[in-house]
């Protein structure tokens, strides 16, 4: 590729020599048989220089496109083992930003700028290497010109990187309200806010614009010098030359070349400003890349994995705290679940239980304590091996645009037929036998196809699938009428005898899915037992599931 | 279905995923696209008119340096060589700097210019498309996907961007040397300059096989590039399924696949680059060396002198060099008239739900809702309601109960106008909802969704979303009133604390607290609460439903619950089953009954145990 390149140019070079060399010989001394050579020389070289052009882009395509594809699946790898923990962070129009804009304006650098800025500075040192030969007082004026556009380069560069990475992050803040405003639209319409959030993206983009603008102002401040250097410098040369010619210490024919020579190099030292910025771009679009791919993956699996789980479940002094709190969510939590035995986890409205149940699967990490399955601490596990003992039914079904089939089997690919119906059977979910095209009907973005009862139910199927070990439903039977909700109820009975459950329940149907009730108050679990006793001799309990209640002691309670 | 099939295949975004059009079709995408670019720089006429001038003068002034160097050599130089003083000379070096200057200046207002205009156009466009998605109705977006949205709104746009960056300046400076130089090729020797201009028409089939090639690459692309970013979004949004069920690998086998797919794509438009451009310089350099060898002999001959001869090949150059600009340049616009196609295609789209041209005045809603042989089926779907009268009279609270399924939402995104009605209509004190702008609607009609969606911001943004120019008391107010002041207060940042994205931050329970909070500030003669409590603990949801009995005494509301506990504050219960309503009446009768409800009711009763 570069020696392609490097043809390529030379062949550039030579052909207005062949030119003059036709003028000045055959053409100049009547010399008609010089001429076809000379002429055919001319085309020879013409010929090479596409030629050689052609086979630099071509062979150059496979290479770039290849780093950039390379970089861009490398990233997405690591994205999806980042923890949750960065997910709850990071917008995805962030990410999505960088996994898209960055690359190209890495992989277009690489694919033009680099070759290009290599080639200019290379005529440039040529040049004035040639012209220091010549006459070195005047290629010292040439060279020295070089000081002012270094140290402007310099400074120039500061302030685009900066200016450029601004516009980069303010980009990548458009993308994520472009997002936003999409997930939400029905929100957004509900509520009729469509000039509300049109307003807020105008401010968004009105960043973006004036920064564009602020970088466009930057650069041609800097570009327009670029520009006047090299012309400035050739009025010194012709000053200077002529005042030199004048006291005999230059030829005129040498002026006459040197003049032709640094017109040659008034174009490189332009487009290098092109190419500088372009080069910043690129950098600061690499910080941006590697910014994500230096982010430690914190949960990360360990070695073991557990042979034939048998589902023992036990919290140990559990404790956790979000990044950034002041108290912890959980703490001290002690909790064992024999195997086959399911615990119900109540609590109140925002007491920690969706994080509890997300610390078995390693979605965070404890802070404090341990989580153990079978006598392995959770962070010695492998994550596939961990990840296929527990199955979690999540709070907000979390479903993808694809295909029921493929919502359902998720990671397993290889479930049958079989596992599936009876998968949808527990979870009353075959209306999903009666979609337009059956399971392979596709749901729509995150379900949004599907009734809310649908939804829940498919995620229901999704963790029921292939009987885990230990089985985690985080309120999952929320948005089900009575009688379904009693369905499934019947049918989960049979899972949950012979698997390890972890229900979390407001209701008290739905918590007598299980053999004992676990209640967490004040971060911690406070009391173990069963529904009735608990009931019976908890308050607490009482007025977080009795019906009947009074109104009151729950206002004392909050 | 080829987009053949249909008559209008090729409308609005149907087109997106076909990779092989018909003449007839792309043809009619190219205007479509040119139609939006056209309407995008009308209003910038001026600018770049004035741009022109601008580069014109430019140009001039960058022409005449080496002119002027030349001129000082051959006549500044030789005066001070007989002895005068170097008075021309400085004349000479005065004029190249003033020379210098001017194209400095001209180039620095071109820069800063063309600058602008490509970012107002740029501005235009976003917000455009912005907007036209926003006002494109659900039935749209289901199709569509956040990830389509957000590809064509970032790397189409930045697609264009590119051309406006740098295609103009290249286009104007190209085209003014090419037409300024064939002129003086002319002004030579005609003779020669019809030699030299007799492969421009090769060239333009050439550049006609380019835009064959790359119209269809750029489209694969444009449709590439989508795909990855649609299956990137999706996968970080759903992130803690893909993690919790083990799906990386094969998420990931897919993103490669997708990938790769964007890499062939951009690959075959490097190739074609790669035929392209060298092609034309090998059209340009054959034609030199053609000149050249004709020229020569034309010279021993003593056709044409051999200074006409040297000039002829100096300007020949600078014509053909500009052509690697032109076909650069058409390359970025090939690009961009892909991204065009697309967006142009979004802005095409109808929304389904319109917005009346002559809207009916409601200044005051009462909230009287009436359905009128409503039928209703998803686009493409099975009819869901197949005929539905309601009557729902101002300020009754009606509690709508059904196994899942049976088109409880779908009664209520009927009353919202997420969807129209396929037969019949919706009537909102008397008036038809078809007939209502959307503000009105809006303001009288607020529906809390199954799945409460939060923004990412603050708690009280959040609420606040309900009426923008709600007061902080009003905010705090709200939440007070259906129960979630005590934790919001119990947060270290209480109102102010941010929510994380898409209100990750907040528990599920909390999550619905702050959208019922929000739909309460709103305060809408009609009220849909589609399952509002369902995450809600019980001492929550009683707070809320006792909330409920004071918010709702004065306006009209529709609850949609599985708890029947809700029901006991309604005013009337409606039971559905398949689309249709199978019971209808006060729900102490109802119990009272034999019928489904009084089934439904001992059912739930019997749970509660
Ligand atoms: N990413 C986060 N950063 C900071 N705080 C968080 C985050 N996620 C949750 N919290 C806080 O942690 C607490 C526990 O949340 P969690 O989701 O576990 O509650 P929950 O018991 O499941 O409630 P619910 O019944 O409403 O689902 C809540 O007060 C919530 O505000
Ligand atoms: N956007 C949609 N596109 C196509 N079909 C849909 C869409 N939304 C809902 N459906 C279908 O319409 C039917 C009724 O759905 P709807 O959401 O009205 O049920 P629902 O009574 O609210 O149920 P749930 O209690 O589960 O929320 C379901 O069969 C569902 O699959
Ligand atoms: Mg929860
Ligand atoms: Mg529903």
């Amino acid at each position: 590729m570069w020696a392609a390149a490097v043809l390529g140019i030379a062949a550039a070079i030579l052909t207005p020599l062949v030119g003059k060399e036709i003028i000045d010989g055959p053409v100049a001394h009547g010399d008609q048989d010089a001429l076809l050579p000379l002429g055919l020389l001319a085309l020879a070289l013409g010929v090479a220089e596409a030629l050689l052009t052609f086979l630099r882009r071509w062979s150059q395509a496979a290479p770039v496109l290849g780093l950039e594809t390379a970089i861009r699946d490398d990233l997405y790898r690591h994205l999806q083992r980042l923890p949750m923990r960065f997910h709850d962070e990071w917008q995805s129009g962030q990410l999505l930003s960088r996994a898209t804009t960055d690359l190209s304006t890495i992989r277009r650098f690489l694919g033009f700028g680099v070759l290009f800025l290599v080639m200019n500075v290379l005529q440039l040192t040529t040049v004035t290497v040639v012209l220091l030969r010549m006459y070195w007082p005047l290629g010292l004026l040439v060279a020295g010109s070089a000081i002012p556009v270094i140290i402007l380069s310099n400074r120039f560069e500061k302030r685009y990187i900066r200016i450029s990475r601004q516009v980069q992050d303010e980009q990548g803040d458009l993308a994520t309200f472009v997002e936003e405003s999409a997930l939400g639209v029905r929100t957004i319409k509900a509520f009729g806010r469509r000039r509300h959030v049109a307003a807020t993206y105008d401010g968004l983009a009105g960043k973006v614009y004036r920064t564009s603008l602020e970088k466009v102002r930057l650069s041609s401040r800097f570009f327009t010098f670029l520009e006047v250097v090299p012309n400035v410098t050739l009025a010194m040369v012709l000053l200077l030359g002529a005042l030199a010619v004048g006291g005999g210490w230059l030829t005129l024919g040498t002026l006459v070349a040197f003049t032709t020579l640094v017109l040659q190099l008034v174009w490189p030292v332009t487009s290098l400003g092109y190419i500088l910025a372009m080069g910043q771009e690129a950098m600061t679009s690499a910080d941006r890349v590697v910014e994500v791919l230096d982010t430690v993956p914190e949960i990360d699996g360990g070695a073991q994995v557990v042979a034939e789980p048998r589902g023992h479940l036990r919290f140990e002094g559990v404790g956790f705290r979000f990044p950034g709190a002041e108290r912890p969510v959980l703490r001290d939590v002690w909790l064992e679940v024999e195997p086959g035995e399911t615990i119900a986890i109540v609590g109140a409205t925002g007491s920690g239980k969706t994080t509890l149940t997300a610390l078995v699967p390693r979605l965070v990490d404890v802070t404090a304590g341990r989580v153990t399955v079978d006598g392995h601490d959770v962070r010695d596990l492998s994550l596939p091996s961990l990840r296929s003992v527990v199955a979690t039914a999540f709070e907000e079904a979390t479903l993808f645009s694809m295909s029921v089939r493929e919502n359902l089997t998720l990671g397993r690919g290889d479930a049958t037929d079989e596992e599936i119906r009876a998968a949808l059977e527990i979870a009353q979910a075959t209306f999903a036998y009666d979609l337009p095209w059956g399971l392979d009907t596709r749901i729509g973005e995150q379900g949004m196809s599907l009734s809310g009862g649908q939804r829940q139910r498919l995620a229901l199927a999704r963790a029921v699938l292939g009987r885990p070990r230990i089985l985690v439903l985080d309120d999952t039977l929320s948005a089900l009428d009575v009688e379904t909700e009693a369905l499934v109820e019947e049918a989960l009975r049979a899972v949950l005898a012979d698997a390890t459950g972890l229900v979390v329940a407001h209701r008290a149907s739905t918590v007598l899915l299980a053999d004992r009730v676990a209640l967490l108050q004040d971060g911690t679990i406070t009391h173990v037992g069963r529904h009735a006793d608990l009931l019976a001799e908890v308050p607490e309990y009482r007025a977080l599931l009795a019906q009947d209640a009074d109104l009151d002691q729950e206002e004392a309670l909050r | 279905m080829s987009v053949e099939a249909t008559g209008d295949g090729w409308r609005g975004v149907a087109a997106e995923e076909q990779d092989h059009l018909s003449d007839r079709v792309s043809l009619l995408l190219r205007t479509r696209s040119r139609r939006l670019l056209g309407d995008l720089l009308r209003p910038h006429r001026r600018g770049m008119a004035l741009l022109v001038a601008i580069i014109v003068l430019s140009s001039a002034a960058g022409l005449a340096i080496p002119y002027l160097v030349a001129v000082g050599i051959d006549d500044g130089i030789p005066p001070m060589l007989r002895g005068g003083g170097p008075g021309t000379l400085f004349v000479i070096v005065a004029a190249v700097v003033a020379a210098a200057l001017t194209q400095a200046l001209t180039r620095q207002a071109f820069l800063r210019l063309s600058g602008r205009i490509g970012q107002d156009i740029l501005l235009e466009l976003r917000r455009r498309v912005f907007d036209h998605f926003q006002r494109l109705s659900l039935s749209f977006h289901e199709k569509y996907t956040s990830g389509r949205v957000i590809s064509r709104l970032t790397s189409d746009v930045e697609a264009i961007a590119e051309l406006l960056a740098s295609g103009l300046d290249g286009l104007v400076t190209a085209v003014l040397t090419l037409v300024g130089t064939a002129a003086m090729l002319l002004l030579l020797d005609a003779h020669l300059a019809v030699v030299a201009l007799l492969p421009l028409p090769l060239l333009l089939l050439f550049t006609r096989w380019f835009r064959r090639g790359s119209s269809v690459t750029y489209r694969r692309t444009r449709e590439t590039v989508a795909l990855v970013i649609v299956h990137f979004v999706e996968s970080m949004t759903g992130i803690r399924a893909v993690q919790a069920f083990r799906r990386e690998p094969r998420n990931q086998e897919i993103f490669e696949r997708l990938n790769q797919d964007y890499r062939d794509a951009n690959m075959r438009g490097m190739r074609l680059v790669a035929v392209f451009m060298p092609g034309v310089k090998l059209i340009g350099n054959v034609t030199v060396a053609a000149v050249l060898l004709y020229g020569g002999w034309l010279a021993l001959h003593d056709a044409v002198t051999v200074g006409v001869l040297a000039a002829f090949l100096l300007y020949l150059r600078q014509f053909y060099e500009p052509m690697q600009e032109i076909s650069q340049f058409y390359n970025t616009l090939q690009s961009a008239s892909a991204a065009l196609e697309k967006l142009s295609g979004v802005l095409e789209e109808e929304p389904a739900v319109a917005e009346p041209r002559h809207p009916a005045a409601l200044p005051y809603a009462k909230g009287a809702v009436r359905f009128e042989a409503v039928e209703f089926a998803y686009p493409d779907g099975p009819p869901i309601i197949p005929a539905l009268d309601l009557e729902l009279p101002a300020g009754q609270t009606m509690a709508v109960v059904g196994t899942t399924g049976a088109g409880k939402t779908t009664l209520a995104k009927l009353i919202s106008r997420f969807y129209d009605p396929v037969d019949g209509r919706v009537l909102l004190d008397g008036v038809d909802l078809r007939d209502l702008d959307e503000a009105a609607l809006r303001r009288s009609v607020v529906m809390v969704t199954q799945e409460n969606f939060l923004f990412s911001g603050t708690i009280a943004e959040n609420i606040r979303f309900g009426r923008p120019d709600a007061t902080d008391e009003e905010v705090v107010a709200a939440a007070r009133a259906i129960g979630a002041h005590a934790f919001v207060a119990a947060l270290p940042d209480g109102y102010d604390t941010q929510v994380g994205k898409r209100g990750g931050r907040m528990s599920a329970g909390q999550r619905q607290l702050v959208a019922f909070a929000r739909a309460f500030l709103a305060d809408p003669a009609v009220l849909i609460l589609d399952e509002a409590t369902s995450s809600l603990d019980v001492p929550s949801e009683r707070l809320v439903q006792r909330a409920l009995r004071t918010i709702l005494a004065d306006r009209t509301a529709v609850i949609i619950a599985h708890r029947l506990s809700t029901v006991e504050i309604a005013d009337r219960v409606l039971v559905m089953e398949g689309g249709r309503v199978v019971e209808d009446g006060p729900p102490q009768r109802l119990i009272a009954g034999a019928g489904r409800f009084a089934r439904l009711h001992r059912a739930w009763v019997e749970s509660l145990a």
